[in-house]
C-alpha cells in the first residue's frame, strides 16, 4: 500500500475506533439535537490529562476549534506531531495538568472517534455522509454535558477554547450556567458574521465541486474529495493569518527558483505553503466533517436564542469571564469580544478583557503569544484562589 | 486618556509606596462592597481594596499594557474608556465607581460623572485641583501654562484636556444634582488642609482633592 493510502486507512480507523477513551450513548440516553431528532447510539472520544480531586472541583473542559480534535496535548495518533495546545495545557503550564483534571472531547459532528458523518450509521453499516442531521454549537454542547455528567463532574473549574472551541465556553455558560466557574472564551465571537458564513460557503462549495465528492457518498464510491477538501482549506487557511504576517513570512519570494517560470507553478513561497497546507489537512480531515464543522459554527448566533438580546443569554451567569482578542485577528475581530464583553457587563457579570497586541492573526490563539499565557495564568489562578482549588 | 493621565498626575509615591490618595479612596470605602475602578491604571488601588476591604473589585483601563497586568495579577478588568463604557452598565450595579485621577483626561467629564452616579451607589472622584496656588502663580506671573512635579507634560503633549479647580468640581456636583458625602483635600506634601477651613483655601491650598458623591435622589 502506498503511504497516502495507508493514511487514510489509520484515519477511517480512527473514525470507528479512536485512540482515545470512548463513552458511548444508546437510544434511551439519545443526544437531542437542534435539528429535532435524536442521535443515537452516540460515541464521544476524548482524551483526560491530569487528575479529578476528591471534590470533583477542579476539572478544565477544553472546547477545540473546527479543524482541531481532543488531541490536545499528546503526540497526535494520525500526524505524530504535539497535541494542538501543548505550549497552554501541561505540567507547570498556565491550565496546569498537575493542578486540573482536563477534559477535551472530539466535537459532534467531527472526524475523529465522536459520532459524524464518517462514522458508521449502525442503520445501515455506512458511513452516515449527509445522513447525519445537521449538528449545532449547542449540541456540541450538549453532548459534552453528557459526557461530564458520565464522569460525575456537577460543576466545571473551568470551560476553555478558542474560536469555534470559543463559540461552545459561550453556549457553556449560557446553557449551564450553574455548571461553570470559570470561562474562557477565546478570538471569538457570539455569533458569526456574513464574512465569516461567506468564506465558510466558499469552502463547502469547493467540496461540493469536486466530481469526487459523490454527493457525500464518496466513502461508498472508494473515492475521496481531495483537491476540493484541500482548496476549502487553502482559502479558509489565508483568514486564520494576517496580512501583515503574510508578506513579512513570506513577502513576494519566489519558491525554489531564481525567476517566475511563467507558468501556473507554484512560482511563490506563499503558493507553495498553501498547498501544503492544504494537501496535510486531507491527510486528517473528513471532508463531510468540514461541511458539518463550519455549518454549526455558521449557524451560531447565541443572540438569536435570546429573542436577540446578548445580554439575556448571560442573565444569572454567576460565572467570571476572560475575553481574549487579537489585534490582527480578522475573523473575529476585537470588536466580536467587545460585543460579548458589553453584553456580560450588562449584566454586571465578573469579566475581563484583554486585547493583545500581534501579527499573527487568529492562529494566534493557538502559538506561543507570552501575553496570552500570562493572562490565561492569572485569570485561572485568581479563580482556583476563590474556589479553593490546591 | 486613563492610561496616560494616571501615569501623570499625584503618582508621586515611588514604586511599591501606597499612593497617599488611594489611601484617602481606600478610608471612604466599605468592607465588602462591590467597586469599580474607572482608569484603573495596574491595578494598584484594586488590589489595595481587594486585599484590605476585600471588595469585589472591576477596573476599566485604556492601555492594553495596564489591562493585561491586571488581569494577570488576577483583577477583573476590562480594556475601554469611561466615555464610552460606562454606558453599558446597568443602574446601580456598583456600591462605588471610583475615577482616581482621570476626569480631567476624559472628553466629558459631566456625562462619566453623570454615569458614575447612575451605575453606582456612591461615585469617588480623585483629582488634580487646577485652582492650587503654584498653578496660579505660574499663570499669574510667568504667564505659561503650568508644569508642575505631577503635571509634567507639556500643554501640547498631555492626556488632561478638561482641568478644574475644587470649586469647579463642587459647582458641577450641583448641577448634576449630586450630594457631597465627604471631601478631603491634599497639599504639596500630602498632609489633609484644615477640614473646617473655607472652600477658597482648599482651593488654594489643595493639590489634590478626593470627593465621595451620592445621588441626591
Amino acid at each position: 500500500m502506498s503511504t497516502a493510502a495507508e493514511n487514510q486507512s489509520a484515519r477511517l480507523r480512527e473514525v470507528d475506533e479512536p485512540q482515545s477513551q470512548v463513552v458511548r450513548f444508546e437510544a434511551g440516553n439519545a443526544l437531542k439535537l437542534d435539528a429535532g431528532v435524536d442521535l443515537a447510539p452516540l460515541t464521544i472520544a476524548y482524551q483526560t490529562y491530569g487528575a479529578l480531586n476528591a471534590a470533583k472541583s477542579n476539572a478544565i473542559l477544553i472546547c477545540h476549534a473546527l479543524t482541531g480534535d481532543q488531541h490536545v496535548a499528546n503526540i497526535h495518533p494520525l500526524t505524530g506531531k504535539p497535541g494542538w495546545w501543548e505550549t497552554m495545557v501541561g505540567p507547570g503550564k498556565p491550565i496546569d495538568t498537575d493542578r486540573f483534571f482536563v477534559i477535551c472531547s472530539n466535537v459532534v459532528g467531527g472526524c475523529m472517534g465522536t459520532t459524524g458523518p464518517a462514522s458508521t450509521n449502525p442503520a445501515t453499516g455506512r458511513p452516515y455522509g449527509l445522513d447525519l442531521p445537521v449538528v449545532t454549537i449547542r449540541d456540541m454542547v450538549r453532548a459534552q454535558a453528557m459526557l461530564i455528567d458520565h464522569l460525575g463532574i456537577d460543576r466545571l473549574f473551568c470551560v476553555a477554547g478558542g474560536s469555534m472551541g470559543g463559540m461552545q465556553v459561550l453556549q457553556w455558560a449560557a446553557s449551564y450556567p450553574e455548571r461553570v466557574f470559570c470561562a474562557l472564551p477565546i478570538a471569538t465571537g457570539a455569533r458569526h458574521s456574513s464574512q465569516n458564513i461567506a468564506f465558510h460557503e466558499v469552502g463547502r462549495q469547493a467540496i461540493m465541486a469536486d466530481p469526487d465528492w459523490r454527493g457525500g457518498r464518496y466513502f461508498d464510491e472508494g473515492v475521496r474529495p481531495f483537491k476540493g477538501l484541500s482548496v476549502a482549506r487553502m482559502a479558509a487557511h489565508i483568514t486564520y493569518l494576517s496580512d501583515g504576517a503574510l508578506q513579512q513570512k513570506f513577502g513576494r519570494k519566489l519558491q525554489n527558483r531564481d525567476a517566475p517560470t511563467f507558468s501556473f507553478d507554484a512560482d511563490f513561497q506563499i503558493e507553495s505553503y498553501l498547498r501544503h497546507q492544504g494537501s496535510s489537512f486531507v491527510e486528517r480531515f473528513d471532508a463531510n466533517a468540514y461541511l458539518y464543522m463550519t455549518r454549526a459554527m455558521d449557524y451560531f448566533d447565541l443572540a438569536g436564542d435570546y429573542g436577540g438580546k446578548l445580554r439575556s443569554a448571560f442573565v444569572g451567569a454567576e460565572c467570571r469571564f476572560c475575553v481574549v482578542s487579537f489585534t490582527s485577528d480578522w475573523l473575529f475581530p476585537t470588536s466580536d469580544s467587545r460585543a460579548i464583553v458589553h453584553a456580560l457587563n450588562a449584566g454586571a457579570a465578573s469579566v475581563s478583557f484583554v486585547e493583545i497586541e500581534t501579527d499573527k492573526g487568529h492562529d494566534a490563539f493557538l502559538l506561543d503569544i507570552p501575553e496570552l499565557f500570562a493572562t490565561t495564568r492569572g485569570f485561572i489562578n485568581a479563580a482556583a484562589r476563590a474556589c479553593a482549588i490546591a | 486618556m486613563a492610561d496616560t493621565a494616571a501615569g501623570e498626575t499625584a503618582g508621586s509615591a515611588p514604586a511599591g509606596a501606597v499612593r497617599v490618595d488611594h489611601l484617602l479612596i481606600a478610608g471612604m470605602v466599605e468592607k465588602n462592597t462591590r467597586v469599580l475602578d474607572v482608569g484603573c491604571g495596574d491595578g494598584a488601588l484594586l488590589r489595595l481594596l481587594a486585599d484590605t476591604l476585600n471588595v469585589d473589585a472591576r477596573g476599566i483601563e485604556l492601555s492594553q499594557r495596564g489591562v493585561n497586568d491586571c488581569v494577570a495579577k488576577g483583577l477583573s478588568v476590562i480594556q475601554g474608556d469611561a466615555d464610552s463604557d460606562l454606558l453599558d452598565y446597568p443602574d446601580d450595579a456598583f456600591d462605588y465607581v471610583i475615577l482616581s485621577q482621570t476626569i480631567q483626561a476624559t472628553r466629558h467629564p459631566s456625562k462619566v460623572l453623570a454615569n458614575m452616579l447612575r451605575i453606582g451607589r456612591h461615585a469617588i472622584v480623585s483629582f488634580p485641583n487646577f485652582g492650587h496656588w503654584s498653578i496660579r502663580a505660574q499663570l499669574v506671573f510667568r504667564g505659561r501654562m503650568p508644569v508642575t512635579k505631577n503635571l509634567s507634560r507639556p500643554w501640547h503633549d498631555t492626556p488632561n484636556i478638561h482641568f478644574c479647580t475644587i470649586r469647579d468640581f463642587v459647582e458641577l456636583t450641583g448641577e448634576l444634582d449630586a450630594k457631597i458625602s465627604r471631601a478631603v483635600a491634599i497639599d504639596t506634601l500630602g498632609a489633609q488642609v484644615r477640614v473646617n477651613a473655607p472652600w477658597w483655601v482648599w482651593n488654594l491650598l489643595g493639590e489634590q482633592a478626593v470627593f465621595l458623591l451620592k445621588r441626591n435622589r
